[in-house]
């Protein structure tokens, strides 16, 4: 049996077990292998969507080279989000600083690349040598007539989450500085979509056909123009609520724009998104045609979606994801495909999630949180999972036991979001269960070989 | 849709962009899961450890734990001491390891953390409780990932080699060469009758059959033992051209314990093969095994046939410069010219190298060294180019120039063999250029207006 750290025991949950008290966001143990990643990781992935800015990333070459174009998220015009742009620190570099460095790069990227906006991200080091990122950004922007954003994202100053904060500061700098006419009443922000396989998209036409304008997409499919703009919206709409929950608060406070919370994955979360922005504007006409959309969907989807319940019926499933936010739509997805979820967990879920997704979850159900490649395989070979729902680390860790596995993270090319994404996603967890490989894999293929 | 070439006029640019390199700790990390009961440790943040593992799990399709000593703002400002000792106390205590590398993060390094400082330290204070523990300092502005694999193959030797008895095995040090490459590489050896000390060997390690339990650390790997039976090993064979000689393992090795070093370019393509098998021969006494001298042969036989297809066709060819060096070998020796020879890392001898492997190509080939993915193209779109060759980091290059990729090296995100890939041997040239080859005349078939399935 894999060993459990004692210092792990409360981040880890049965339900059933009492009394319910979960230890959540605490910095990872030292020398736990955790899935997490770090506050950089949180920034850059908040931000790389928008597709007419530049990015830069300040500091050595590792940080740029892993988060060069590895995710799904596309882009209607502009692709220079596509691109990795770096400092590149030498040795030199971290002895005098970077400085100059910056500058040159930024003013050199400006004039080549002509973005509408640059972001800076500084890495470890640039914390601790003393780069004063603010003040060249001050400069380059007053130069170059272009908003220039530092985004305060060293590594180990907290979790991912402090990555998001830091992004959605940078976020609120923007926003309020376009201007607002023509939005009309009947207007929202979608925040929180990366429009990962053109997600944003679909759901951008669903809020178009039921009457509502869309004004800023953040970050997905995202403009910096559209994004300056948003406080001309009269709703901010916010999935993955741990990315930008910062940015609709903020918004609320210094414009007044309330927000609601959805989520855009599973038939009932997705009904219900569109259903909370008609009720939130009490128009009758948005409502009905809300109700027409889901009934229209829905039905062309759902003869499939029996279809392939009949053969998951009762298999059991393992998620883990980033926020916590979409492991509730999961659970209730799976549900829609008549499967059980019995472990689940999120890197960077609060109390308040664990609390929700316990209410959710059967009796037995493992919950836990920031956990590492050891005590998911231990659990999935505890509870025989059929599936596991993660990404791309937990997908080796899975294939490796001989487990079937849904990519749910930001390198995925298959849009899951919508209704059509619940069809995808129902498509995807078919073709990895019913898959006749596993009747090779050691725990099966040994009983069964004579 | 594909976007159309880049019309900006090449110009210095100061930032990076779409780096041909990647950080020395991933190096290090590749060459420490060569060891048998091995865990990779990286010294700072914890983002490092999760970037890397996600990027070579994304190659070699494998479960890769790699532990952090997880800084956090007070680590930073006070030293990583505290930390490494309580990251490596519960590595040891989940994973039970026979060994834990350490490699610096450019954090670590930056404040000065006095890593082999606090190792003793450690030590001292845990007495026999621990496994071996060995640093490689790694700081990723110092060098790519081509460096930091080196140093972690250093840091191994120099911690745990021995002086034995003078005894009949060889050690073998490939370089960062795919899983496919050790298996046969070790093949070899074993069909000369020589015993290899193959450091490090993630032939099993990242590339496993299924399990069925759960294992914390995969099987396989150099042993620690036969590290520290280097010392006594009768001869180095060391693949390495760009990198220094004088920092190399092999060149430790000699210092130390005057284990006699042989050092090639890695061995792609025939003539570099042939120099490899020669030095065994010698080693040896034995003559080339006749299923290896039949697998040359049917080699040739393969060049011969496809010669017209190849001849005086350019290829842009990028990556880690050991790489590139053996890959213009083996070009050049079919007649093809490597055009452009690229990589992010400076070394300072990319050039020399590749001139001395294919003296043939004169003014014929560019070779660049400290460049970027955007560089490469400004320079490759004046290439008239039939061909790149490099790893999945180039896609994008090659369709914009609208030629295909043979893929090549490390990293592979975009198909799934990137682990059985051989490059190094008469087989490796063979799949070589069975690959090169037929791109070629794939291209040649798809552009035609005729059609034809007979070519």
């Amino acid at each position: 049996m894999l060993p459990i750290l004692a210092a792990r025991k409360p981040q880890i949950h049965e339900k059933g077990a009492e009394p319910f008290a979960m230890a959540c966001e605490k910095q990872s143990l030292a020398g736990s292998v955790s899935q997490r990643a770090c506050v950089f990781c949180g920034s850059r992935v908040v931000l790389y969507p928008i597709a007419d800015a530049v990015h830069l990333v300040h500091g050595p070459i590792g940080c740029a080279a892993y988060t060069w174009d590895i995710r799904g998220a596309l882009s209607s015009g502009p692709e220079l989000h596509r691109m990795s742009f770096c400092t590149d620190f030498d040795e030199k570099d971290v002895i005098y600083g970077g400085e100059k460095k910056l500058y040159r790069a930024l003013v050199e990227l400006i004039e080549r690349y002509r973005p509408k906006a640059a972001f800076v991200y500084s890495t470890c080091i640039v914390g601790i040598i003393g780069d004063d990122v603010a003040a060249v950004c001050r400069r380059v922007q007053a130069e170059r007539g272009i908003p220039v954003l530092p985004i305060h994202s060293e590594g180990f100053k907290g979790t991912k989450k402090d990555g998001y904060r830091a992004a959605c500061d940078g976020l609120a700098t923007l926003v309020g500085s376009g201007l607002t006419e023509g939005i009309g009443p009947h207007s929202i922000n979608i925040l929180g979509d990366f429009n990962l396989a053109g997600e944003t998209w679909m759901i951008r036409d669903y809020y178009r056909r039921i009457g509502v304008e869309v004004v800023a997409t953040i970050t997905g499919d995202g403009r910096v123009d559209d994004i300056r703009r948003a406080h001309g919206a009269k709703l901010n709409v916010v999935q993955c609520s741990g990315s930008m929950i910062h940015l609709a608060n903020s918004m609320q406070e210094s414009y007044g724009i309330p927000f609601l919370r959805v989520s855009y994955f599973g038939i009932e979360d997705m009904a219900k998104s569109l259903y909370d922005v008609a009720e939130h504007f009490g128009d009758e006409t948005i409502l009905s045609r809300g109700r027409e959309l889901v009934r229209d969907e829905v039905a062309a989807i759902m003869p499939e979606l029996r279809e392939i319940r009949r053969s998951l019926e009762g298999r059991r499933a393992a998620i883990y994801t980033g926020g916590a936010f979409k492991a509730f739509s999961l659970v209730r997805s799976l549900r829609t495909l008549g499967m059980k979820t019995v472990l689940v967990g999120s890197q960077t879920g609060n109390r308040e999630d664990y609390e929700l997704l316990r209410e959710l979850c059967d009796e037995g159900t493992i919950l836990v949180d920031d956990t590492n490649p050891l005590e998911l395989s231990r659990f999935i070979q505890e509870k025989g999972v059929d599936l596991f729902i993660g990404g791309v680390k937990e997908r080796a860790t899975a294939y490796k036991l001989g487990i079937g596995f849904c990519d749910h993270n930001h390198e995925r090319k298959e849009a899951l979001a919508g209704f059509q994404g619940m069809l995808n996603f129902a498509r995807e967890v078919y073709r990895t269960v019913m898959s006749p490989v596993w009747r090779f894999v050691p725990r099966k293929s040994e009983a069964a070989r004579p | 849709m594909i976007a159309p070439l880049s019309t900006v006029p090449p110009r210095a640019c100061t930032a990076t962009r779409n780096a041909c390199k990647l950080c020395a700790p991933l190096g290090a990390c590749l060459a420490f899961r060569g060891v048998a009961g091995a865990v990779p440790f990286l010294h700072g943040s914890q983002g490092c450890a999760t970037y890397i593992r996600r990027y070579m799990i994304s190659h070699f399709k494998e479960p890769l734990d790699i532990a952090s000593s997880n800084f956090g703002e007070a680590t930073a400002i006070f030293g990583g001491m505290d930390n490494l000792r309580l990251g490596l106390a519960n590595v040891v205590r989940q994973y039970a390891p026979k060994l834990i590398g350490i490699a610096t993060t450019c954090l670590a390094e930056t404040i000065g953390d006095d890593v082999a400082g606090s190792l003793r330290q450690i030590r001292a204070e845990a007495g026999d409780s621990l496994p071996a523990l060995v640093h490689a300092s790694t700081p990723s502005y110092a060098g790519t990932h081509a460096e930091g694999f080196q140093a972690a193959v250093r840091a191994l030797v120099d911690a745990l080699a021995q002086a034995r008895p003078e005894h009949e095995a060889v050690n073998l040090l490939p370089g960062p060469v795919s899983p496919a490459d050790l298996r046969y590489l070790k093949v070899v050896f074993r069909d000369f009758g020589l015993e290899p000390i193959m450091l490090p060997d993630y032939s099993d390690t990242l590339d496993a059959p299924v399990w069925k339990e759960y294992q914390r650390i995969p099987q396989g790997g150099t042993a620690v033992e036969s590290i520290r039976r280097m010392g006594g090993a009768k001869a180095t064979v060391e693949f390495a051209c760009t990198g220094d000689r004088s920092r190399s393992a092999g060149a430790l090795l000699d210092e130390r314990f005057g284990v006699p070093r042989h050092e090639f370019p890695l061995p792609v393509g025939v003539r570099q093969t042939d120099a490899l098998f020669e030095v065994l021969h010698q080693i040896s006494g034995r003559p080339i095994p006749p299923v290896h001298a039949a697998e040359r042969g049917r080699l040739i036989d393969s060049y011969i046939d496809a010669h017209k297809y190849v001849f005086g066709r350019r290829a842009i060819v990028y990556g880690e410069q050991d790489l590139i060096v053996g890959l213009a070998s083996l070009l050049a020796e079919i007649g093809m010219v490597p055009a452009l020879c690229a990589s992010g890392a400076r070394t300072g001898r990319l050039e020399q190298q590749v001139r001395a492997v294919a003296p043939d190509i004169g003014g014929e080939a560019t070779v660049l060294e400290g460049v970027d993915f955007a560089e490469i193209e400004e320079r490759a779109v004046h290439e008239r180019a039939a061909l790149v060759i490099g790893n999945s980091k180039g896609y994008g290059l090659a369709r914009r120039l609208r030629v295909p990729l043979v893929r090549v090296g490390f990293p592979v995100h975009d198909r799934i063999d990137g682990p059985r890939l051989l490059h190094v041997g008469y087989r490796g040239a063979q799949q070589l250029f069975d690959r090169v080859a037929n791109a070629l005349i794939e291209t040649a078939q798809d552009t035609s207006e005729v059609g034809y399935s007979y070519m």
